[in-house]
């Protein structure tokens, strides 16, 4: 699958978009959840949470392993994916859309434009991580 | 290098993810886990198990010799019957876990783990006694094809292979064998099924007419949490040269009932089963959110207790269960460390598909 040009990513595989608002959506790439296999419970983060970029925030669960979620910049938590609850899967079908997991307020939005793009992303993938 | 089994070529063509698994190259799911474990639940699936090895004990000595060798009695066997069993070292151990067939007085088949198959056939070497021939056939593939639909798919898969082994006539725990056809009506899911050994030159067209019969592949993914909700064993996991059958929640494996009979580990089992051990098997079932897994501490009251030696995620359950060793009697419930947490969970009976 391809990775939507606009998002920006991270090493420990969450991506990155910027929205119209200045708030950040996060979510886990494609080559995570296909890495994690089919996921079966999501731990959201609380919502209005401080966090330091690189911080543990989340935690998918797989029929393979737990997996902690990093925010990927400092900031706000201010929503989370709600439909997570019933259905995990929906990382798995819809990792870059439906699959979202968190939205973020970031301090500082240009430091999302210092995070991966696609390209940098796949070939760091490619590499073995 | 692992070693690729006959049906290696049908997995990628199937779009299996393939791992290694005890040295073998093998599908760990074909897309998505869950739906194959459900299709085995509500349909049919099939999973390549050409990686267990086969084990044919032939010889006028065949039937004493194994009764000397395993805990289960082969005696009450009648020809084309299968019975579980364990082979245990003489302080009762578990060495491995098995499935043997009796074809005749003088002729037995075997099936055992792959991770155990060179300790198994040195164990059965070294206790070699009387005329028994110890043989592992070569150019042998392993399917098994589970869930309430297996019956018919796999009648009319065979049926498209001009095989005509009448799969319906099998009794659960009976066997047919049929020229090259070995056909068992087991499997290792808790659900209605078969286990077929044939030769593995027709590996990919017998795969092929499963699938056209409508039967989905399956991977280990979805063998391991099949297995676990049906609280069976697993070796390496739940069973161990450490601890015994009866310790490992599965002593009804060990026949005691014939006084005469001298097996391997016979004193300390017989000795278990009269008297019951600390350590045992329980079975557990997460009240919360979360996962259990294997080497996840048990607590009871603050204190460690057990290990978990099987966790996962039950599909059919919609919440984590887990098989643990313990060695102080658990009422009701315990304490699973989950990611430094401590989790509550239940202790119920097996299997765990009763509580969907």
């Amino acid at each position: 699958m391809e990775i939507p040009g606009e998002l920006r990513l991270v090493a420990t595989h969450e991506w990155v978009r910027i929205n119209d608002d200045g708030t950040i959506t996060v979510g886990i790439t494609e080559h995570a959840q296909e890495q994690l296999g089919d996921l079966v419970f999501v731990e959201t983060p609380e919502i209005d949470m401080e966090c330091k970029a690189e911080q543990p925030v989340a935690v998918v669960e797989s029929v393979k392993a737990a997996s902690d979620l990093y925010a990927p910049v400092a900031g706000n938590i201010i929503d989370t994916n709600a439909d997570l609850a019933d259905s995990p899967e929906l990382i798995n079908d819809s990792p870059y859309e439906n699959g979202w997991i968190f939205k973020m307020q970031p301090d500082d939005v240009s430091d999302v434009e210092n995070l991966m793009d696609p390209d940098d992303y796949s070939a760091m993938v490619e590499a073995g991580d | 290098m692992s070693k690729q089994t006959p049906f290696y070529q049908s997995h990628h063509d199937a779009g299996a993810k393939i791992v290694d698994f005890h040295g073998w190259q093998l599908p760990i799911h074909y897309g998505s886990q869950i739906e194959e474990h459900h299709s085995v639940r509500n349909a049919a699936g099939l999973f390549d198990v050409s990686h267990m090895c086969v084990v044919d004990i032939v010889g006028n000595d065949a039937q004493p010799w194994l009764q000397m060798l395993l805990t289960n009695d082969v005696g009450k066997l009648q020809p084309f019957q299968a019975l579980y069993s364990c082979m245990c070292n003489e302080q009762g151990g578990v060495i491995d876990d098995l499935i043997v067939y009796k074809v005749s007085d003088i002729r037995f088949r075997l099936v055992v783990n792959a991770g155990t198959r060179e300790k198994d056939l040195a164990w059965m070497k070294q206790h070699r006694s009387g005329d028994i021939d110890i043989n592992v056939p070569n150019n042998l593939c392993m399917l098994a094809v589970q869930g309430p639909d297996a019956p018919n798919k796999t009648a009319v898969a065979l049926d498209s292979m001009g095989q005509n082994i009448d799969v319906h006539a099998l009794t659960r725990f009976s066997a047919v064998e049929q020229s090259d056809w070995f056909v068992g009506r087991t499997g290792y899911t808790g659900e209605d099924g078969f286990e077929l050994i044939f030769p593995a030159e027709l590996a990919p067209i017998f795969f092929n007419a499963l699938l056209d019969a409508g039967v989905k592949p399956c991977g280990l993914g979805a063998r391991d949490t099949l297995r676990l909700e049906a609280g069976m064993c697993l070796y390496g996991q739940d069973l161990d040269e450490d601890h015994s059958p009866v310790q490992s929640g599965i002593g009804w494996a060990v026949d005691v009932r014939d006084a005469n009979r001298q097996f391997i580990g016979r004193d300390v089992l017989y000795e278990q089963k009269a008297t019951g051990t600390e350590v045992h098997q329980v079975a557990l079932v997460l009240n919360q959110r979360g996962v259990m897994r294997a080497g996840q501490e048990v607590q009871a009251t603050g204190n460690r207790v057990g290990v978990v030696t099987s966790g996962g995620f039950s599909p059919s359950l919609q919440k984590s269960i887990a098989l643990a060793r313990v060695n102080k009697p658990l009422k009701s419930g315990c304490d699973v460390i989950i990611r430094d947490k401590p989790c509550a969970a239940n202790v119920v009976k097996l299997p765990f598909t009763q509580y969907q």
